[in-house]
């Protein structure tokens, strides 16, 4: 995984809530069996008509809009837990999303792909989506260190949390593997000891 | 404490300071489409699979449910078909494979075979792992990344979510089954109410059903955006386990029995939040919108918009409505219907079948109709069979195929046109679910069935004597 350590950009605003992952990535395009790709299908539905002209009122197709960060209505990705979600939101571009609720399973996803879920209050996102439609350019920073994401035209900031272990990896860019492998003593243990696993696991 | 956090704790193997727990996983259930990814990381790691063991494999999301002896046609999901059978055969893990006796969705095969027990963890690349919590496991859905996380280590970096308690209590009435008390549960506490939590349902009215039917309610715990949901075991739960191919067995079943009853939460125990509903007030329900929050009774109107005060609600209300073709205020009652998809994890095991079987016995499906019934696994379709069901079906006019995901998400040939009208037993009513432009009205087996038969959306309890 990438450094990750503060973020300027202009942003791409979503003000839709429930975004589930499959209208981010729709299950027919599941079928690849890389990481890589799944950009050019970032919300195909929404982005594209059947014959895969570009719907000229879907955001991503608005040149007015643009940046590694996007700006998302509560509850963003929720259903179904496919990766492909994150996958396709980092590949596109994005390194950071915002929104004021996370779905569990996304969160975890895009926290293993390198991508920053920033969750901000209902206030500070309607702030966010009012800024940004005031004026496209609007730049935002999410500083990663000090747990803030600020709108730099009107100096207006909110401080965000992130679990402590995972922003050490995020800052040093380590992965949740390389840990878990240096417990192997730890986990063998477990094992050992656990009277139910002998009962349910039997070979 | 309650029954989650026993079962928790009882699985970690370390803590870190301010962060996850590491937690260890009892059975890991893979398939075809979160795989492969996990699979090519650990190998470009230069590592084994840790616990073969404890890994089972099927092919569900993306296979056929024709003519199932025959090549897959579709290239890319033939591919990906392959790369599991390459990948399980690789590293020696057991896989229940198309044409395999024991092959199909991978929440419906792990309950009937056994493998899923009480006192488990249990993960799987896909959301709806949550189904097995209706045995008293802790059971969820992880991302890819996790699934190489399992292989490598057998364990996972998780955080431990609050408890939540629902509470169902009372007797349901006539043509109120157990997928009207989970779409009534996610109509009032809306698809982010469980965010954060594990969900333990509990109260007379859980404790009267079947396993099948708590498996409805577990799989769609997750459409609450919990974690995940789980059912305390009782008898209900052991009748149902003893016995199975993979069950504990003779001495090994008399010691996992002794544990598995002390497998509930303790009086008094605390919940960070309890909701509770009555049973008699719940009616067939039906979804009107595209998340499966957005429910009514069948009898109801679809809510004003003035009823929203929230702008950024209100945005995605309409939006919802505009691609349902629905009016805000409308009655859903009489609404032609061309589609019904009778399967998918939440309804498509034997009992479903039988409910279906039973109602439409020696009535006709509506000439408009395409109505298809697809078993969930191929022990279903054999049980079928061998009931007669599926005689019953046919004469009716359903269509039976073959196990597997189907309708559910568009992603294998089976999918719903553009803009048609589908009454589905299914778990999500998201755009596009069941192919693009398709308009989903999740319901139970039995409103589905009804509306297969009038060809428009009907209140079974009508039908019923
Ligand atoms: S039936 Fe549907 S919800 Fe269940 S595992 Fe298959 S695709 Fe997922």
């Amino acid at each position: 995984m990438e450094k990750f350590t503060t973020i300027r950009s202009t942003a791409v605003p979503l003000p839709i809530e429930n975004i589930d992952t499959d209208q981010i990535i729709p299950a027919r395009f599941l079928k690849s069996t890389t990481r890589e790709g799944f950009g050019e299908n970032l919300f195909r539905d929404w982005r594209y008509d059947e014959k895969n002209n570009p719907k000229n009122n879907f955001v991503l197709n608005d040149l007015r809009y643009e940046g590694t960060i996007l700006v998302a209505g509560k509850n963003f990705g929720c259903g179904s837990s496919r990766e492909h979600a994150a996958w396709a939101i980092a590949d596109y571009g994005f390194k950071v999303v915002v929104s004021s609720f996370f779905a569990d399973i996304f969160k975890n996803n895009s926290l293993n792909n390198g991508i920053l879920p920033v969750e901000v209050s209902d206030k500070f996102l309607n702030e966010l989506f009012n800024e940004i439609n005031k004026n496209n350019h609007t730049q935002l920073v999410v500083d990663l260190e000090n747990e803030k994401i600020t709108i730099t035209d009107t100096n207006s900031s909110e401080k965000f949390t992130i679990n402590q272990y995972k922003k050490i990896c995020f800052l040093n860019g380590y992965d949740d593997i390389d840990y878990l492998l240096s417990l192997k003593d730890d986990i063998e243990k477990y094992e050992k000891n656990s009277n139910y696993l002998a009962l349910v696991n039997k070979g | 404490m309650t029954l989650f956090e026993k079962i928790w704790d009882a699985h970690i193997v370390t803590k870190i300071k301010d962060g996850p727990d590491v937690l260890y996983i009892d059975k890991h259930l893979i398939h075809e489409v979160t795989s492969p990814q996990a699979f090519a990381g650990i190998e470009k790691r230069g590592i084994n699979v840790f616990r073969t063991k404890n890994i089972l494999a099927t092919a569900d999301h993306n296979v056929p449910t024709v003519n199932q002896h025959l090549p897959i046609k579709d290239p890319l999901s033939k591919f990906q078909v392959d790369k599991l059978t390459e990948n399980c055969t690789k590293h020696g893990i057991e896989l229940y494979g198309l044409r395999h006796p024991f092959q199909g969705i991978v929440h419906v095969i792990g309950p009937e075979l056994g493998i899923t027990l009480p006192g488990m963890t249990i993960v799987c690349g896909d959301s709806h792992t949550s189904t097995h919590g209706a045995f008293g496991a802790i059971a969820f859905g992880i991302g890819t990344s996790e699934v190489e996380q399992v292989f490598a280590t057998q364990c996972l970096l998780q955080s431990k979510p609050k408890t939540m308690k629902i509470e169902v209590n009372g007797t349901l009435s006539k043509g109120v089954v157990s997928k009207d008390i989970v779409l009534y549960i996610l109509s009032k506490i809306s698809s982010s109410g469980g965010s954060g939590y594990f969900i333990e349902f509990s109260g007379d009215t859980i404790k009267s059903l079947s396993m099948e039917a708590r498996m409805t309610i577990c799989n769609m715990s997750i459409e609450m955006g919990a974690r995940g949901g789980l059912i305390a075991p009782d008898e209900t739960t052991f009748n149902y386990i003893n016995g199975r191919q993979f069950a504990p067995k003779g001495e090994q079943w008399e010691k996992a029995l002794e544990y598995w009853k002390t497998l509930h939460s303790d009086a008094g125990a605390k919940f960070d939040k309890t909701h509770t509903f009555s049973a008699s007030d719940i009616e067939p329900m039906i979804t009107y919108g595209t998340n499966p929050g957005m429910g009514i009774k069948i009898s109801d109107f679809v809510p004003a918009e003035i009823s929203i005060n929230d702008p950024a609600e209100k945005i995605s209300f309409n939006k919802s409505l505009n691609y349902m073709g629905l009016q805000a205020g409308a009655m859903l009652l009489g609404k032609k219907i061309n589609y019904v998809f009778i399967g998918s994890c939440t309804n498509s095991r034997i009992e479903d079948l039988r409910m279906v079987a039973e109602f439409v016995k020696g009535k006709r499906k509506a000439g408009n109709v395409h109505a298809m019934i697809v078993p969930g696994s191929a022990q279903v379709q054999k049980q079928a069979i061998a009931e007669g069901i599926d005689k019953i079906l046919i004469t009716a006019g359903f269509e039976l195929r073959q196990p597997g995901c189907s309708a559910c998400l568009g992603m294998n040939e089976d999918k719903v046109p553009k803009g048609e009208y589908c009454i589905s037993t299914s778990n999500r009513n998201f755009e596009g679910r069941q192919g693009p432009g398709a308009r989903t009205f999740l319901a139970s087996p039995l409103t589905a069935a009804a509306a297969a038969i009038t060809g428009e959306i009907t209140d079974v309890r009508k039908m019923l004597n």
